[in-house]
């Protein structure tokens, strides 16, 4: 049997929980040896088309039409999907966007700025329109396990990934356990 | 039969973040267009409208979390500036030394995590292995020294802000915790090491010039501006300092107080990214593109603070003379110099008496309605200005992130390498992972440009002259 397969993305997010996942340090080269890594931000993969995986991990929240279609994708292809830190787990800070509408969001984004000059919307077929919202992950999939935290720490990382190859839906010890 | 397509990357990987790349050829097969797309945005600039200020360093630095530090700092600063204090020297030296750790971990990671696989395994080295596994493979002790030097980093973070990712630390009118004789001596027991491997790095990315000078000179050389926070002797301070902008030619075109960045920095939209691209003013856009970040840093100094650094940059010096000043590569190696200088300053705050003190903080009310804080991050500079009314309450918030500097030059790189490698419409994998990596040289935050609300990946798109996508390459 070859090595369990692990695919990860990060969507609308900081990037801070795969930087906490690299805070493994010198445990990383352990874990990265018990697993085979496929598409993840971190190695060569392209188009998002992921093949079948044991585990799949998602950081940040769903907010943009490219970020739903990722999001379903990874769902189909893996077994188990893991919701990396609060943006992933609750929406995170991306939901403070959440009360305004999003044309108000470009407007000031690229129009109304003090140092943009002459800007325009940005509109473009490379670029995925916004949802309404920004949101959780299990507001548009099912999330079979919930790692929270900004970021969570590479405890709670290791811990989870441990428990989930071990054929186990983690629960986490309380000094895991936190919000910040 | 027409050979214009269009040629999509998505994502570009192994960045900090989400980019797209679509490359355009003309009927002959040529590079007509190549475009550098950041595709996601966040809306920071609103949603933090009508929250109170003294909520932005927590906030705000949620922006990213590679470099989180740096947007505590630069708000931080804009909220000094509305509380109209200068804070506690202590306070000073410790907010210096959490960034100099980020400083070490950001140029670590993008050294040995993200860029070191094209240096050591080679652009063409099969993609499944092209990462930082493949580095751990190949070259395990260099790989583990990389992981320890970043590690370094972030336990100066950790020991100053309780955590590594997300610290609570700076906050208005200086820092919430004093550093203890305790971590101060664990911190000074790690420099010996920290020096080994940087000098091994830099070792390593000057062979790696020499050997491969000729496309050295051909990847995206090209002349521009060069910018960065500068302290009164000409060096490169990544706390503050007065902005410099230097033309191609080494000669000042201007330098200023930062707080006077609207009279000198435009900010360009293009509909097609999320990043739009500052320019300097006076020239206009495109023409007033400049650089930021390692490169534009050091192009744009007189000399380095410190002395190991100062050595080294005389060797970049003598080595950039002849026409390579403006080498997209040179990114890697500028940016272990300032890797080497920030180990060094780092060094001197904490064998500085002073640094574990307990005068931390200045308490007051609001006195201006306006604050603008700005400093270099790993990635250049950075700036957050913000307007608040009586009670405290921000009414506006303009951030300029130091990937969105390197906007124009970015995708002005990916053009020179695109149109360098593709002809006659030819086009493979090892050719694309070039044009990823002039963009990876910038070390580009897409986590930081997409504060607007932005997201990239990168993807070659192959547009025919009609503009509609014949094809797309995708690796596997």
């Amino acid at each position: 049997m070859g090595k369990p397969k692990i695919a990860t993305v990060w969507l609308e997010g900081c990037s801070g929980c795969h930087m906490s996942f690299l805070d493994l340090d010198e445990a990383l080269v352990d874990v990265l040896s018990k697993v085979e890594l496929c598409d993840t931000p971190i190695t060569d993969f392209k188009d998002f088309n992921f093949p079948d995986v044991d585990v799949g991990i998602i950081e940040g929240s769903i907010a943009n039409e490219e970020e739903l279609k990722i999001a379903c994708k990874l769902r189909e292809h893996c077994k188990v999907l893991v919701a990396w830190g609060d943006c992933a787990v609750f929406g995170g800070i991306n939901t403070l966007r959440n009360t305004v509408p999003k044309e108000a969001i470009l407007r000031r984004g690229f129009i109304e700025t003090e140092s943009t000059v002459g800007g325009v919307m940005p509109v473009d077929p490379e670029l995925p329109l916004l949802l309404d919202k920004a949101v959780p992950v299990n507001y548009h999939v099912n999330v079979d396990v919930y790692v929270p935290g900004c970021p969570p720490s590479p405890e709670a990382i290791a811990y989870s990934l441990t428990e989930i190859l071990a054929g186990r839906i983690p629960v986490l010890p309380s000094e895991m356990m936190h919000y910040d | 039969m027409t050979k214009a397509r269009k040629i999509t990357i998505n994502p570009v990987s192994r960045l900090e973040g989400h980019g797209k790349v679509t490359i355009h050829l003309d009927e002959d097969g040529e590079v007509r267009d190549a475009r550098f797309h950041v595709t996601q945005f966040r809306g920071f600039e609103r949603f933090c409208e009508g929250r109170p200020f003294e909520e932005m360093p927590v906030i705000t630095q949620r922006i990213c979390g590679i470099c989180p530090v740096s947007h505590q700092l630069a708000s931080a600063k804009a909220c000094d500036a509305i509380l109209g204090v200068d804070i506690p020297e202590t306070a000073k030296r410790l907010r210096e030394l959490e960034h100099m750790g980020q400083f070490i971990q950001s140029h670590a990671l993008h050294f040995f995590h993200l860029a070191s696989p094209d240096l050591l395994l080679g652009w063409d080295a099969d993609p499944a292995k092209r990462n930082v596994v493949g580095v751990i493979n190949a070259f395990p002790d260099l790989a583990v020294k990389g992981i320890r030097l970043r590690r370094f980093g972030q336990e100066i973070i950790k020991a100053l802000g309780g955590k590594k990712i997300h610290p609570s630390f700076a906050v208005p009118g200086g820092v919430n915790g004093a550093l203890s004789r305790e971590d101060r001596d664990g911190l000074l027991g790690g420099f010996d090491e920290a020096y080994g491997t940087c000098r091994t790095a830099i070792d390593l990315i000057k062979g790696w010039i020499e050997k491969n000078l000729e496309q050295v000179k051909a990847f995206a050389n090209f002349e521009s501006n060069y910018a960065g926070l500068m302290d009164d002797q000409g060096c490169p301070d990544m706390y503050e300092g007065r902005l410099r902008i230097v033309g191609h030619d080494g000669e000042t075109v201007a330098e200023f107080d930062p707080a006077d960045y609207l009279s000198f920095i435009g900010e360009h939209v293009e509909p097609w990214s999320y990043l739009k691209f500052p320019f300097f003013k006076p020239q206009g856009y495109p023409d007033g593109g400049y650089r930021v970040g390692p490169l534009g840093r050091l192009n744009a100094a007189d000399r380095m603070r410190t002395p190991k650094a100062d050595d080294e940059l005389q060797v970049y010096r003598e080595m950039s003379r002849d026409g390579l000043r403006g080498c997209t590569l040179l990114y890697h190696y500028t940016r272990l110099i300032e890797l080497l200088g920030c180990l060094e300053r780092a060094e001197e705050i904490l064998t500085e008496d002073s640094v574990c003190g307990q005068d931390i903080r200045i308490t007051a009310d609001p006195a201006n309605e306006e604050g603008i804080g700005v400093i270099e991050a790993p990635r250049g500079t950075l700036i957050h200005h913000y307007v608040v009314d009586k009670f405290g309450a921000i009414k506006r918030i303009n951030l300029i992130v130091a990937t969105g500097h390197n906007n124009i030059a970015m995708n002005r790189s990916i053009g020179l390498v695109a149109r360098e490698y593709i002809h006659d419409g030819e086009v493979r994998e090892g050719i694309l992972n070039r044009v990823e990596g002039a963009i990876r040289c910038y070390d580009p935050c897409l986590s930081c440009s997409t504060h607007a609300l932005g997201q990239m990946a990168l993807k070659i798109e192959i547009y025919g002259p009609d503009g509609m996508i014949l094809d797309q390459l995708q690796r596997n």
